[in-house]
């Protein structure tokens, strides 16, 4: 009945099943967020917003987190910096679970792990100067004096391709794409291992689009950083992913190797989301087969019974309606192919 | 044989305080019956003004159309008088917006919005235009179409809304709809619905399309021709075949390089397109796209490039259209041999 919990072994949620740790353990991640009604504002029920999500991230890899708008990515994002408060689950941060601590504690873990948000225009204080945004994680966390501190920022403007002139500057003067970099030196200020990217290039020009996600791989590299790539992209996420999870209403329906997800997706929700992205080639476009989805998401305040794609799914069948699917491993354990669905099988 | 829809040397600024924007700088295309365009660019390009001009949609001030002919069945809309205008908007000439959220009245029944432009279009009584609402709202696919009429805006998903939008666009017969980044704010699945339901429709009603999108994947399968637009200028234009294949301007071959290929097994490294967008506050006398290009010469920098036609059906504005395509083709040829 439970999608996933502690007891699964760690080894097939992992890349391979190498003995290193991994950076980031997610152990049956939920939030919810209490619907309430009338005078007494009682709760009168719940909007399962991240419903059981699992997976672990190793050092040095970015792990992609695809799904449609409201599938709760973005929650499960921010319930693992705790940003969001988990309505349960374990999240681990170098063996350190983030769950159990204390605010200060947990306060000095935020320098490890930090997000680049989405909107570049929301995400930055218009009334503060670039130096000083760049500059305020340094200041919370007590790191260094103010001229360190300057040199930091500096050096931080230099590395996400900015001209260090610019310290003095005001986000209006920026377009969206300096504006991402900004909040990507931000994101570094303070030297963390794990980053969490929000849509990073959703709301930028298709031409910057690239620039960004080549400042993003090539940071990772040299600074041997992590990555949670959270995106509705899927040509994007194959590019910047060493692996992929597929989201849908809450839970993790599939996850494995980015090639493996997109050269053969077993969930037929992944499927669908893969087949119905355009694609830039009107040769290849006249030939391909379109999975049309019927409908739209159901609302995770009251999702469906049993598999929560089956209202539409063509593949949905009496079991799919009546029991909630195990997210299992079909793939091998050095390279894991974890997905949940009671029909996998058949497009093996 | 004449066009439908003939853009000529279309110019549209805007008169602001900073200065003026150059938003549209003699645009022309044309739109043959039951023909399908697309018209690609980024924020700023210049697209959604460009349509907004051919239907007089422009707030003014500090908006104007400061020259250029948009011929639509022999008249020019750009001549036109308001009264005149307002009868070729709607019947004519329809328009769906990005989200049509923002352009249906939230308080008032869609069953409502959608029969008051039918009774005054089409003259239809209340009775007739309710059951042509519901007809329309089948056709796009609306389940118990019937029974949505007396429900408010905020009660259809996003991609309920865009049928909604698409079926109020109809309503009238258009001989062309024009769609400005429909889908852009929906989600992939349910974009790839909208998209099949446009072309579906397309092909039962006969009526001409363009499509604004800012997705060049969108619209390769879906329109027949595509203009790529840039600083408010049209840059590439071509059938789209050829404009992925054949591509002759670097604007248009930047775009394509920057998006990574889903079907891509090994990863190679995202070519972006350098500099920063234009300033559409200076005035264009040369090439808009020069600063940003790697195929740029010193000709670029003192005239501006005319769009011309370069091979068959094919139009580029760029002095070195064929340094461009070259690379476009050599690109296509490995790109098939692996």
């Amino acid at each position: 009945m439970s999608q996933i919990d502690g007891s699964f072994g760690p080894s097939a949620l992992q890349q391979n099943g190498s003995a290193n740790e991994p950076l980031v353990k997610v152990r049956n991640l939920k939030k919810y967020f209490p619907i309430r009604r009338g005078v007494l504002q009682r709760q009168v029920g719940a909007v399962q917003a991240v419903d059981g999500v699992s997976f672990d991230i190793v050092k040095g890899e970015t792990l992609g987190l695809v799904g449609e708008s409201g599938c709760g990515k973005s929650t499960a994002g921010r319930a693992i910096l705790q940003l969001l408060t988990p309505t349960a689950g374990e999240v681990f941060l170098n063996g350190q679970n983030l769950t159990k601590m204390r605010r200060t504690e947990l306060r000095k873990q935020r320098r490890r792990m930090q997000m680049i948000f989405q909107d570049p225009y929301s995400s930055l204080n218009p009334r503060m100067t670039v130096g000083n945004i760049i500059g305020e994680p340094l200041f919370i966390h007590n790191i260094g004096n103010a001229a360190s501190r300057r040199e930091r920022v500096q050096e931080l403007l230099k590395l996400v391709g900015l001209n260090p002139y610019f310290v003095n500057r005001y986000p209006h003067e920026f377009s969206g794409g300096q504006r991402q970099r900004i909040g990507v030196a931000r994101a570094l200020a303070t030297n963390p291992a794990f980053i969490v990217a929000d849509e990073p290039i959703s709301a930028l020009d298709v031409s910057i689009q690239a620039q960004v996600v080549n400042l993003l791989d090539d940071l990772k590299s040299e600074l041997g950083l992590t990555y949670l790539f959270i995106a509705h992209d899927l040509s994007m996420v194959r590019y910047i992913s060493d692996r992929v999870a597929v989201m849908y209403l809450g839970r993790i329906v599939e996850l494995s190797h980015r090639d493996a997800i997109y050269e053969r997706p077993l969930h037929p929700y992944t499927q669908a989301l893969l087949s119905a992205i355009p694609v830039p080639d009107p040769e290849k476009e006249e030939k391909r087969k379109r999975i049309i989805l019927e409908g739209d998401v159901p609302s995770p305040a009251n999702p469906p019974t049993g598999c929560r794609f089956h209202p539409r799914c063509q593949y949905a069948t009496e079991v799919c309606r009546q029991e909630d699917p195990e997210f299992r491993n079909l793939g091998t354990s050095n390279m894991p192919h974890m997905v949940a669905c009671h029909h996998a099988e058949k497009f093996l | 044989m004449a066009h439908l829809l003939e853009v000529k040397n279309l110019e549209t600024r805007f008169f602001t305080e900073e200065g003026t924007v150059h938003a549209v700088n003699g645009i022309s295309y044309t739109l043959d019956e039951g023909e399908s365009l697309g018209i690609v660019g980024e924020s700023g390009s210049g697209k959604s003004v460009g349509v907004l001009s051919v239907m007089r949609l422009i707030p003014s001030p500090p908006g104007r159309i400061t020259g250029g002919e948009v011929i639509f069945r022999d008249r020019d809309l750009v001549k036109l008088s308001e009264a005149d205008m307002r009868r070729v908007r709607g019947s004519e000439i329809a328009m769906d917006f990005q989200d049509p959220m923002t352009s249906l009245n939230p308080v008032l029944t869609i069953g409502l919005q959608m029969t008051e432009a039918m009774e005054l279009h089409l003259g239809m009584t209340q009775e007739q235009a309710r059951a042509r609402a519901a007809e329309l709202l089948a056709l796009v696919g609306l389940p118990n179409a019937a029974d949505r009429l007396g429900d408010y805006p905020h009660q259809f998903s996003g991609g309920q809304r865009q049928r909604v939008g698409i079926a109020m666009a109809l309503s009238c017969n258009p001989s062309i709809l024009i769609a400005d980044e429909p889908t852009t704010a929906l989600d992939v699945t349910i974009q790839a619905q909208i998209i099949e339901l446009v072309k579906k429709l397309k092909e039962k009603l006969g009526m001409a399309v363009i499509w604004i999108t800012h997705d060049l994947g969108v619209i390769a399968g879906l329109v027949e021709k595509v203009a790529v637009m840039y600083a408010g200028f049209v840059v590439e234009m071509a059938p789209v075949k050829y404009l992925y294949r054949d591509t002759s301007h670097p604007y248009t071959l930047g775009l394509l390089e920057s998006l990574p290929k889903i079907d891509a097994v090994t990863k190679q490294r995202l070519i972006p397109i350098e500099g920063l967008p234009p300033d559409l506050l200076k005035e264009p006398n040369s090439c808009p796209f020069a600063p940003r290009c790697r195929y740029a010469v010193e000709r670029c920098w003192q005239e501006n490039p005319p769009l011309k036609l370069v091979s068959a059906h094919h139009y580029s504005a760029c002095w070195r259209w064929e340094a461009a395509r070259q690379d476009a083709q050599q690109k296509t040829k490995t790109g098939a041999a692996v």
